[in-house]
């Protein structure tokens, strides 16, 4: 990442900037040290002139600014000129303490840096299983959790609406430690293809199938007529006996948990928009957010999160 | 006693404050006109899609940029929860700019591929059917209304007049590309493609 700061300004406006900025101080400046005196000698009489304002029979003496409020002014004048020599504010000129924005950032990460990298490179050498049993690390972990998994799948984890439970143990990709890291290192891509075309008739048939699959009631006759289509279209992911395939995170349908079960609705129903529209879930990968370090930690707060019973 | 002349003329007085505040933007707004790192894309930077332009809109109708700044700051802990901070050549084809100044929500300078297209519905027909403590308002609206992209290549014209490099064919196909579709989808192309030409580190 060069360049994103770095281009300084042409020579022309380095200079433009540098003469309005010393030549308004220097103005400014002026302008406070003439008037810091005003001509107050009386006249034969012992009068003394006045601003020629009067209220009430009263006039106003032509005074100058309190000398304190004046010193405050130089003050200020003063602090411009300073910081303007320590830091970078005259054009190109990067002011005597050479700080910048950039700089200040690379240093606070590279602090950070140092502090954390060798906790998480020391987390990263357990294995997943154990790593899962320690109490300080899935502290951590969880922390993780909150700020980057817990928007989708909840701060308990126990998913949403398309946003798989991941308190129980049923995996749409696998439960091992290595099916969990490559989730969360590469995202995950589901698709279930639209199956308009097979036909209302069909649709009802097949849904009635799944039903008798996961031991929903169903209707008995429709559901002997949909195994056709399920062995022809449906068994090739989700194989013959509905039991799904992890590898192409294809949902077991005989357990009876339903992704797309929004509240309130039936089985049956949320199973026939699935087979009319298809499904598209779609985790995102988080490698390249929160780095695999930290990957390896949440993967194991992930495993931690089962039910083992 | 010249105080007088001044004091007493507003006009007089008006111009002169003009010219004395004018100093400030001289040198402070002046020469990003002609700096490099302020007028230049970053590698890879593309105007907005016929769709994400229109999603853009919606953004700002509904007003996002309320309560969602637009602005990684380069602040490590920034860096941390949002990613690399925003820089100003990512920034170039954006007329006017949505930068935004306040949080209530997160910064969304980069929330682009962070979330499914299947969240960001959910999240927008009610948020608290993601996330139980937001205090988001709902769109739902956007669900049910369309776009006829009607107005489309007129604003890619304009844009075009301001420096956005956008095609003939790009402003021709516009009104097809967005023609039928819901608002919805028009405001998550926008948010999806958000921070993603600048990654990593």
């Amino acid at each position: 990442m060069n360049n994103l700061w770095g281009d300084s300004l042409s020579g022309f406006w380095s200079a433009w900037i540098i003469v309005i900025t010393l030549g308004s101080i220097g103005i400014a400046f002026w302008l406070l040290y003439a008037n810091r005196k005003t001509d107050k000698t009386p006249d034969a009489e012992g009068n003394v002139d006045t601003t020629g304002h009067a209220a009430d029979g009263i006039e106003e003496y032509d005074n100058p600014l309190p000398r304190w409020w004046f010193q405050l002014y130089v003050g200020t004048v003063i602090f411009a000129l300073g910081y303007l020599v320590l830091y970078p504010g005259l054009g190109n000129f990067a002011g005597v303490l050479g700080w910048s924005q950039e700089g200040q950032w690379e240093e606070e990460v590279a602090r950070a840096e140092e502090r954390f990298t060798p906790i998480f490179a020391q987390y990263e050498e357990v294995p997943i299983p154990e790593l899962a049993q320690d109490a300080e690390a899935m502290q951590v972990a969880e922390r993780i959790y909150l700020n980057n998994c817990a928007v989708c799948h909840g701060s308990g984890a126990q998913g949403g609406y398309g946003f798989p439970n991941l308190t129980d143990d049923e995996w749409l990709y696998g439960g091992e430690p290595e099916n969990i890291l490559a989730t969360l290192n590469n995202g995950r891509n589901g698709l279930m293809p639209s199956w308009q075309q097979l036909g209302q008739e069909n649709i009802e048939n097949v849904t009635q199938h799944v039903l008798a699959l996961s031991g929903n009631e169903h209707d008995a006759e429709r559901a002997e007529s949909g195994a056709a289509t399920f062995a022809s279209v449906c068994a090739a992911c989700h194989m013959p006996d509905g039991t799904g395939n992890q590898a192409l995170g294809a949902p077991n349908l005989t357990n009876d948990i339903w992704l797309y079960q929004q509240p309130g609705q039936s089985v049956a129903d949320s199973v026939r928009q699935t087979l009319r529209n298809g499904r598209n879930g779609h985790m995102p990968a988080q490698a390249a957010y929160i780095g695999e370090e930290r990957v390896h930690l949440v993967a194991a707060y992930v495993y931690s999160l089962r039910d083992q019973d | 006693m010249r105080h007088e002349i001044v004091e007493k003329n507003v006009g007089l007085l008006a111009v002169l404050i003009l010219v004395v505040i004018s100093f400030g933007g001289l040198a402070e707004v002046v020469p990003l006109f002609f700096q490099k790192q302020t007028t230049q894309p970053v590698e890879g930077l593309e105007p907005l899609s016929a769709l994400e332009l229109e999603g853009r809109d919606i953004y700002r109708r509904e007003g996002c940029v309320g309560c969602h700044s637009q602005m990684v700051r380069p602040f490590r802990a920034e860096t941390e929860r949002y990613g690399h901070y925003s820089v100003a050549g990512e920034s170039v084809y954006d007329h006017n700019f949505l930068w935004g100044s306040k949080r209530t929500g997160p910064d969304l300078a980069r929330v682009g591929g962070r979330y499914s297209d299947d969240w960001h519905r959910a999240h927008m027909y009610n948020p608290r059917d993601v996330v139980p403590e937001s205090v988001m308002p709902a769109y739902p609206w956007l669900f049910e209304n369309t776009l006829d992209g009607e107005a489309t290549p007129k604003k890619m014209r304009a844009l075009r007049a301001l420096g956005v490099p956008y095609t003939d064919e790009q402003i021709e196909n516009a009104t097809g590309e967005v023609r039928g579709e819901q608002e919805i989808t028009a405001l998550i192309a926008y948010l999806q493609q958000l921070g993603t030409v600048l990654k990593g580190n």
